[in-house]
């Protein structure tokens, strides 16, 4: 796969091949109001892509929209266009759940079903018919479940609840959850907002491993988790993209004046 | 009187509360350490001391006046007249004694009772003010002694909120105690009952005829008291309730949580819900009326002969009745299960029916088994429909075309018309009630227990 080139000044000349996702010119109205305008951002393929800005800021909003997730919100509008591998993720030829089992989503809360640890590893590929037989589903698990680095510390309790894991655990259940379905892109939401230092930086540890396989979005409100896990960041604000670009550069030498201000603290 | 007492007692407390109030304010003005409680815990301290004590006095008084009274002034009657009298004639006497005191005059009163009376108005006012000025000198001791307590160190607040805890107790306490009075009454009579008819009979007989003559003219039935085909009749229509309810009900619920638009469900819930207040006498003519007759035609029809109050009829109704307290607390179940649940599951590419059936309905497992079981304990408990539109004639049949009758049934036609609280025609009533209750009471301990299984494998 091709590395994304140190283009700092000019990402337009990159060839459209490394960008596994392209939004462009994406502005979502939930009723009368406007959450974002005019966002266009890429998503490299194999980087971890960090969405960074003070809350309400529409990161979130953004993030949902990579894989209609917004769709659940009733009073909720997209326009503009969204590109997965070239191909308009909005358009009326792709199915909303196709494209949710191509670009995953590990959400804010861990939310692990009420249901086994096996039961929620096995649920995604269970509805989409991955494993032929039983011993397929066992390794797809198992499987998922090392890549999360989980299975470990779950091996002997399989079919214990999945709420009864720590919330570092329960999170990483459900990485592991969003694995097993195989996803091209796993979509983040502030993994880590509900976790310890510690379970922290184990999911830091994973995402960084995940990127071998896997395109990351991950939005985060903490700028040294941004500045540890991505290689690009893209700093929102006010639903606007204020700034996007290589993580190195973007906490060293930010172009805008309202990005300088929020890496230094001043506000967010 | 007593309504002045109350009234006096009500505006002194209030106003016990308001001095309570202001002396701790006032207390913490004038002084550097703060109050412990806040003056309206003070305020309610001393209003409860003012007002609680004097208000169980007046009850307790109330609820013993009468009979210390009634003691007295038979007490008085001269020997003469009284002592050749057993006790149920002095009990004439004395209630002829209190209705000659109230002014209600028949024929000529002997003198004696006269008398009596005239006694027993005196000392009616007597105590009435007896009973006032007690009250009122304990309304005014309480507020004397808890007012005399506030300082700025005092926990009011810890006194008032241990009242306020008994008084909660009291009140859970309350509906336990109903519960086991009406058991204990069932139990009792239906104890009569098992000392006519043998249990073993009752609960193993095959046989229902309980219209025995309570007088030599009538014609009657031979007196058979197994209750298994009057059970069956309970359990088959119930169970023809069910099979409507249960699937119509859960599956309007889930299209109203997580289907149905909005403004559409915000009609139709509502409407739903009519349904449980329609009253379910409205419910049984439309069995008799519309459904029995339409079944019965439409069996002539096809060639299936339908008894004109078969089970069938009854338990469509019935059906339709409990429809809404399945729909509606399984919808309140599956909105209350976590929009992230929903979210999860769709993230993962599934459908919104994957979803609904592999991790909302468990989720809302214990709410939706709570609404099913109690759809069937009305079920099995309804009356007026089964009343109106099943049979009188325990037939013992599974077969849903033909006429069976329930307990409510058999219940509602022992405790009519013609009875004698001794014979076991009518205390039959109570036994099939007794076993009714158990039988409920099982049915909801059960899912209870499943429920509770549920939740731990589950949560």
């Amino acid at each position: 796969m091709a590395m994304a080139q140190v283009a700092v000044e000019m990402p337009e000349v990159e060839p459209e091949e490394t960008f596994k996702m392209l939004g462009r010119g994406v502005n979502v109205h939930y009723g009368d109001k406007q959450a974002l305008f005019d966002v266009s951002l890429a998503i490299r393929a194999n980087q971890v892509t960090s969405l960074i800005g003070p809350s309400g800021c529409g990161k979130s909003t953004f993030i949902r929209c990579l894989n209609r997730m917004n769709d659940v919100i009733e009073i909720c509008r997209v326009a503009g266009d969204i590109t997965l591998d070239g191909r308009d993720i909005y358009s009326p030829k792709i199915d909303a759940v196709e494209l949710r089992a191509r670009v995953g989503m590990v959400f804010q809360k861990a939310n692990p079903f009420p249901k086994s640890i096996f039961d929620n590893v096995a649920y995604g590929p269970r509805i989409h018919g991955l494993a032929s037989n039983k011993t397929d589903l066992e390794a797809i698990v198992v499987q998922s479940l090392s890549q999360a680095g989980l299975f470990e510390e779950v091996k002997d309790r399989l079919h214990a609840p999945g709420t009864s894991l720590s919330g570092g655990q329960q999170q990483r259940l459900c990485i592991a959850r969003a694995i097993a379905v195989t996803p091209e892109v796993i979509l983040m939401d502030e993994p880590c907002s509900a976790l310890d230092p510690i379970a922290t930086a184990r999911i830091e540890e994973l995402i960084d491993e995940l990127r071998k396989d896997y395109t990351i979005v991950i939005v985060t409100h903490s700028m040294q988790q941004a500045a540890r896990v991505s290689q690009y960041t893209a700093f929102f604000h006010l639903g606007v993209l204020v700034e996007e670009g290589e993580t190195e550069f973007m906490f060293t030498t930010p172009r805008d004046q309202r990005t300088q201000d929020y890496i230094t603290g001043r506000f967010g | 009187m007593l309504l002045y007492v109350f009234a006096i007692i009500l505006t002194l407390t209030v106003l016990a509360y308001f001095h309570g109030s202001r002396r701790a304010a006032s207390l913490s003005a004038f002084s550097d350490t703060p109050l412990h409680s806040r003056p309206a815990y003070h305020g309610a301290y001393v209003a409860i001391w003012a007002g609680l004590p004097s208000q169980v006095l007046v009850l307790l008084w109330v609820s013993l006046e009468t009979a210390a009274l009634d003691a007295l002034i038979a007490g008085t009657l001269p020997d003469a007249e009284t002592a050749a009298l057993s006790s149920s004639e002095r009990g004439l006497i004395v209630s002829e004694i209190k209705s000659v005191a109230r002014g209600l005059i028949f024929g000529e009163p002997a003198p004696f009772i006269v008398d009596a009376a005239a006694r027993y108005g005196e000392w009616q006012r007597i105590a009435a003010w007896c009973l006032a000025a007690s009250a009122i000198s304990l309304v005014l001791l309480g507020l004397a002694v808890s007012q005399r307590r506030i300082t700025a160190l005092f926990r009011a607040r810890h006194r008032v909120e241990r009242v306020l805890n008994g008084t909660m107790v009291l009140c859970s306490l309350a509906a336990i105690v109903t519960t086991f009075g009406i058991v204990i009454s069932l139990a009792f009579e239906a104890f009569k009952f098992f000392q006519h008819v043998p249990i073993s009979e009752f609960l193993f007989g095959l046989s229902w005829e309980p219209q025995i003559a309570i007088r030599e003219d009538q014609v009657a039935g031979t007196g058979a008291f197994g209750a298994i085909p009057v059970f069956a009749g309970t359990f088959l229509i119930s169970a023809i309730a069910m099979i409507v309810a249960v699937p119509v009900g859960l599956m309007s619920a889930v299209y109203l949580s997580e289907f149905a638009r909005p403004g559409f469900r915000a009609i139709v819930k509502p409407l739903l819900e009519i349904l449980a207040g329609v009253p379910t006498v409205v419910y049984g003519f439309f069995a008799v009326l519309v459904i029995a007759p339409a079944l019965k035609s439409f069996g002539g029809d096809i060639g299936l002969p339908i008894a004109s109050n078969s089970a069938l009829a009854a338990g469509l109704v019935m059906g339709i009745m409990i429809i809404p307290f399945i729909s509606s607390l399984s919808d309140d179940a599956l909105r209350a299960v976590p929009q992230a649940m929903r979210e999860g599951s769709l993230g993962l590419g599934a459908t919104r029916a994957e979803t609904v059936l592999q991790v909302l309905l468990p989720a809302a497992l214990p709410g939706i088994m709570g609404g099913i079981l109690l759809a069937a304990s009305r079920a099995i408990g309804e009356t007026m429909i089964v009343v109106m539109a099943a049979g009188l004639i325990a037939t013992l049949t599974l077969d849903p075309l033909q006429s069976v009758t329930t307990v409510t049934v058999q219940i509602v036609t022992l405790l009519t018309g013609d009875t004698e609280f001794d014979s076991p025609k009518t205390l039959a009533a109570f036994a099939l009630g007794l076993t009714l209750f158990v039988m409920t009471l099982c049915l909801n301990v059960a899912a209870l227990r499943t429920v509770q299984k549920y939740r731990e494998k589950y949560d």
